[in-house]
């Protein structure tokens, strides 16, 4: 006789309450492949935990947020933020389907150039520019934003020394509505400092001014305030245009649009309440347009968008360690991933699939990491079928920032893949290893060898 | 771990108390369960419902353990650990008592 399927005995107490408008959550429905890639043979062929990501995914939000904007505005460039996944591979991705680069570090940079961007396509943002950096930048016609007096007037002797014009904008910021407003980046819109800077920069006649940066924070969930931002900086260049007789070739408003991943102690789920490329390109678009900048002198409008364009094309395959009771009763899961590597889950909470069938019965459960450390928490609370030891599970929308702030902490990286768009899977960067994390670590004479 | 090693670690243990579920508590054949003298009610998937039941039917622990090994895909150590942590459980909710 062929044995039955077995799960988990699973008793939950039913509690008396307010009816919920959204009815039962379904984070539980498995989700057995990624772009016709089996979770299972991946695990086989990479291990686990692994990074996915889709190419197939990436080349739709892309082509999805150009058409957006395209559609609205006349002239539309786009560069990817590479601190939001520099992994060669898919900064590849990006700027075969046309971004420039947008880097924040001489790091960043350098890795730029070494894709193959061409320097001039390269916006250079961030308060940490080494005199290298700048050269560098100068020399390559690299587009420089600029964050402070120091780095303005830093540029000035530079241009000297190596006897070129620096291409450069400001990062200006503002109020646009939002709260906390993001002040320490650039200059103030409001109380001046921004045209200040601007007039140093025209006046110095060693530097050209080419655009007008703002980058107005990061996971926005209102359109609005990236309209008030267009709205300013279109008057700006039109008072630039007026007073100072400079046409500007650019516009550039950032990135930060919100991808679809739900923040903590957020009442809705990302995914309703998260605003469409449309909507940004809306609010964006009609205010440049309207601003009474002439057709003819419409500027190139730059956007650096990361996280909308990558979030949902990122996956971490992830297994079960180990099940635990809490105090309290409530179930505990130790999965072999943790904060060191799910770096988002400090402000996320990521939906999570299991990778195999289940029954419909479920149970809330705490997802916790493998490191020995208290605040590696992966979800509070959530609602899984009951998982065993070997078990998959799927984490969804981890493309931003996890493969750049992750943690080396007690653990190694692991595999990162990319499925192409033919569904073929590319290793595109290998797990660490011990001989790669020691290389650069030196033994003093009197520390070799020991006796115990 | 393998079925020696896992009788060998039993005969360590000391004898288990024979498990009995209250009485008053009503079991419906979908897994809902109900105790009217409190007005708790719970829901139990169909592994927790046969468990249930086989307790109530009085049943100790390795008769239990050899009717669901013989029926199911289940290796010995991962039953155990479920069936003890599902008996701690069903004691919390107050469900069961050791005689």
């Amino acid at each position: 006789m062929e044995k039955l399927r077995y799960e988990r005995p699973v008793i939950k107490k039913l509690n008396t309450g307010f009816l919920s408008k959204f009815g039962t959550r379904t984070e539980y429905v498995p989700v057995t492949h990624i772009d016709d890639n089996a979770v299972e043979d991946l695990v086989k062929e990479f291990g686990s935990p692994l990074f996915v990501l889709s190419e197939s995914r990436i080349r739709e939000n892309f082509q999805r947020a150009n058409r957006a904007f395209k559609t609205r505005y006349p002239r539309v460039q786009f560069a990817w933020s590479y601190k939001t996944n520099y992994l060669n591979a898919i900064c590849n991705v990006f700027h075969s389907e046309g971004s420039w680069a947008e880097v924040v570090s001489g790091f960043e940079y350098n890795k730029a150039l070494h894709n193959g961007v061409p320097g001039d396509k390269i916006i250079f943002n961030g308060p940490d520019k080494t005199d290298e950096d700048l050269i560098s930048a100068i020399k390559n016609n690299s587009l420089i934003h600029i964050d402070h007096l120091d780095e303005l007037y830093r540029l000035i002797e530079l241009s000297e020394e190596v006897k070129k014009k620096p291409r450069v904008s400001i990062r200006i910021n503002m109020d646009t509505g939002v709260y906390p407003m993001w002040d320490r980046f650039g200059f103030n819109y409001e109380n001046g400092q921004a045209w200040d800077a601007l007039m140093k920069i025209v006046t110095s006649q060693k530097m050209e001014l080419t655009g007008l940066h703002s980058h107005i924070g990061t996971f926005m969930l209102t359109k609005d305030a990236y309209g008030i931002a267009a709205m300013k900086l279109a008057t700006l260049a039109l008072k630039i245009k007026k007073e100072l007789k400079k046409n500007i070739m650019y516009i550039d408003l950032g990135g930060g649009f919100a991808s679809t991943n739900t923040l903590h102690g957020s009442y809705y789920q990302g995914k309703d309440i998260s605003p469409s490329f449309d909507d940004y390109a809306e609010a964006i678009s009609t205010q440049i347009l309207k601003s009474g900048i002439s057709p003819e002198e419409l500027p190139l409008l730059i956007l650096e968008t990361g996280r909308a364009l990558i979030d949902d094309a990122g996956y971490l395959i992830g297994s079960v360690l180990a099940n635990k009771r809490l105090s309290d009763g409530r179930r505990a899961t130790i999965m072999d991933f943790g904060v060191n590597i799910l770096f988002t889950s400090f402000w996320y909470a990521h939906k999570i699939s299991p990778a195999q069938d289940f029954s419909h019965y479920t149970e809330d459960t705490v997802l916790y990491g493998p490191l020995c450390m208290n605040i590696d928490v992966i979800r509070e609370s959530c609602t899984l079928p009951p998982l065993k030891k070997g078990d998959q599970v799927v984490v969804h929308t981890v493309g931003a920032y996890n493969m750049t702030q992750w943690m080396q902490f007690i653990a190694m990286r692991p595999n990162v893949v990319l499925i192409d768009t033919k569904g073929k899977s590319h290793l595109i960067r290998e797990k660490e290893s011990l001989e790669y994390l020691m290389q650069k670590e030196k033994m003093p004479e009197h520390l070799k060898g020991f006796k115990l | 771990m393998n079925n020696k090693l896992l009788t060998f670690i039993f005969i360590l243990l000391p004898p288990m108390p024979t498990l009995k579920i209250k009485t008053d508590i009503a079991i419906s054949d979908t897994g809902f369960v109900f105790i009217p003298s409190t007005g708790d009610s719970f829901s139990v998937n169909p592994m927790g419902a046969e468990l249930i039941n086989l307790i109530k039917q009085g049943k100790q622990v390795d008769d239990i353990k050899k009717k669901i090994l013989s029926s199911y895909t289940i290796d010995p150590a991962t039953f155990e650990k479920d069936y003890y942590d599902f008996v701690r459980q069903l004691k919390q909710y107050n469900l069961l008592t050791e005689k």
